[in-house]
């Protein structure tokens, strides 16, 4: 079965059609990218299965069942989370909080259980700040778990957003370009991060620019290139891609690996 | 900024973290003790302690405006002065329809305007703040309109009342606690996070599924609850309500003594609360000029302390360790 299935998937923008009739499927195993040149739609597209816009037409299906058009939260208590191509952190928190955040919908503590801290919202706390110190430490945070999140300088908040992200138990993870504004070294990091968070059975999908970082994660990728799938394929197939190259680089040389 | 010698950073911080708030305990002190015209002016202050710590929570917390918590205060103020006055019930059941009749409010003005982003719900609640005057003004039957209601009875429970003015200062300390202790419980729980995060960015709380507009109404109603509790601890204090008591004053009070005290903080609105009422006091022998030192008072500390008196001592700390351009990541996007 796959995880998600995005079908003819349109967006119109007034008369600009940001996505044209978009069709791919995720499967369960692996790390899937989309990625495209600037403009190419890539955006609309998460926003769309995020739920965070509507489809102008098309169907969203994660986990056999049409999710078009149902809000982002409810999305996320389905298992699909999204991160942000610019960190979209809680300013106002602190790292671990931030985190904790992340649990909100594996959690069930309301206003009563804050005024009253019955025996299970302890522990349901408890285990909260368990979770949340792993996370930290599993995207090399560790340290910094009382920082305000706004401190943190911007490549440890890229990580910050994925711990979020992960805290949340996802089934399927959207990272909207991880690696944006990151340095060689920290892309490198990310890399095995993303590796590590599929191999325990999360699904991944990416969009990203950094060639670099797709080529040597992805399992699969979906080229898009003004609004419409031009290509599909392993990292392999799509380089050689005579299409994916055009609109690449004008059809002067493969994509740099 | 003027430079502030640096190696103060932790000692000096972490006392400027606590002064303001040993500072507020000990004038309510000195209040119970010494008595006199103090005592009102402290006992003011602890009641708005109670407004402003409502509003800090869906202010401060939630990152929302509402310029409408007067009517909250009218609401929970006069069901308690026309229950216990007119229809001599105890107070304290009339403390509770009155919250329970604010919080109802708050859902039912909270629920279609919160959804919507941006100015909307200012503009809503100002409306519910003017609306709720009118009403006390107009229906007379039941709020003898400009006149006011007299002869409210001191809070107390069965035969035993709250009477002198110490032991309601006492019960005002009590009572004040227990709402910045409900406050502190609030925002270092699954609750108070999720409000916390909403206000930092909605769409990334919305993405790990926290129902944004369910979280701001349930801000709002626990803000209007505190609001109402603070009106019917004035009406029993003072023994008299009349319109003006909540009109728009008391939004403008509540906004600068948040600011002032430290927004975002549970110990911020009890200091902001006692600062702004002693503060005109301080200047009264300045007779003519009282106002201008007042409001140069005011403007100096926004400038000098921005995060509020409250944060004074974080401020400090954090300044020599974090160093904002400095740590800028390399490669980051212009």
């Amino acid at each position: 079965m796959n995880r998600l299935g995005v079908h003819a998937l349109t967006r119109r923008f007034g008369g600009l059609v940001a996505n044209d009739s978009i069709s791919f499927d995720v499967p369960v195993e692996g790390i899937s990218a989309v990625i495209g040149p600037n403009g190419a739609g890539k955006t609309t597209l998460f926003s769309m299965i995020s739920g965070f816009l509507e489809p102008s037409e098309g169907r969203v299906v994660f986990e056999g069942e049409d999710v078009t058009g149902v809000a982002p939260e409810r999305i996320a208590a389905r298992g699909l989370v999204r991160t942000f191509q610019l960190a979209q952190l809680f300013q106002n928190l602190t790292v671990l909080e931030n985190v904790k955040v992340g649990r909100h919908i594996r959690t069930k503590a309301g206003l009563w259980a804050a005024l009253a801290r019955p025996a299970w919202a302890r522990r349901e706390e408890a285990e909260t700040e368990r979770r949340a110190r792993e996370l930290i430490a599993f995207v090399g945070l560790g340290d910094q778990a009382d920082a305000r999140a706004a401190a943190l300088p911007y490549g440890q908040q890229r990580l910050l957003e994925i711990a979020r992200a992960l805290a949340a138990e996802p089934k399927l993870l959207l990272l909207d370009e991880p690696a944006a504004g990151l340095n060689h070294d920290e892309t490198e990091r990310l890399s095995g991060i993303i590796r590590r968070i599929a191999a325990q059975g999360t699904t991944v999908l990416l969009i990203e620019h950094d060639m670099k970082l797709v080529m040597n994660t992805a399992d699969r990728i979906v080229v898009l290139n003004f609004g419409r799938k031009i290509a599909e394929g392993t990292p392999t197939e799509v380089q050689g891609n005579p299409q994916v190259i055009e609109a690449y680089l004008g059809g002067v040389e493969t994509p740099h690996v | 900024m003027p430079t502030l010698p640096t190696t103060i950073s932790t000692n000096a911080g972490l006392l400027l973290r606590y002064l303001p708030a040993v500072l507020a305990v000990g004038l309510i002190a000195y209040a119970i003790v010494a008595g006199g015209h103090f005592v009102t002016l402290a006992g003011f202050a602890l009641i708005y302690a109670v407004f402003v710590t409502g509003l800090n929570i869906f202010m401060g917390y939630a990152g929302q405006a509402s310029f409408g918590q007067n009517a909250f205060a009218a609401i929970g103020g006069y069901a308690s002065a026309v229950l216990t006055a007119t229809y001599g019930w105890p107070p304290i059941p009339a403390l509770i329809v009155g919250a329970a009749g604010a919080a109802l409010c708050a859902v039912v003005i909270g629920y279609p305007t919160l959804r919507l982003r941006g100015h909307y719900l200012a503009m809503a609640t100002l409306a519910i703040g003017l609306i709720v005057y009118e009403v006390t003004v107009q229906w007379q039957s039941v709020t003898q309109g400009y006149m006011g209601i007299s002869g409210i009875p001191p809070l107390g429970i069965g035969s035993w009342e709250v009477t002198s003015d110490r032991a309601q200062l006492i019960m005002l300390s009590i009572v004040v606690t227990l709402c910045m202790a409900s406050a502190w419980l609030i925002r270092n729980s699954r609750f108070g996070r999720a409000i916390v995060a909403l206000s930092g960015s909605e769409d990334a709380a919305r993405a790990l599924g926290v129902d944004v507009a369910r979280y701001k109404l349930a801000a709002f109603v626990v803000s209007a609850v505190y609001a109402s509790l603070a009106g019917s601890l004035f009406v029993h204090i003072v023994g008299f309500v009349s319109p003006e008591v909540f009109g728009m004053h008391m939004v403008i009070l509540g906004f600068t003594m948040l600011y002032v005290g430290g927004i975002g903080t549970i110990t911020g609105p009890l200091v902001g609360a006692i600062v702004i009422n002693l503060l005109p006091e301080t200047f009264r022998g300045l007779k003519d000029y009282q106002d201008l030192v007042y409001g140069a008072a005011l403007i100096l500390l926004l400038i000098y302390a921005p995060g509020g008196l409250a944060s004074l001592g974080n401020a400090l700390k954090r300044r020599p360790s974090t160093p904002i351009p400095a740590t800028a990541p390399k490669g980051a996007r212009p």
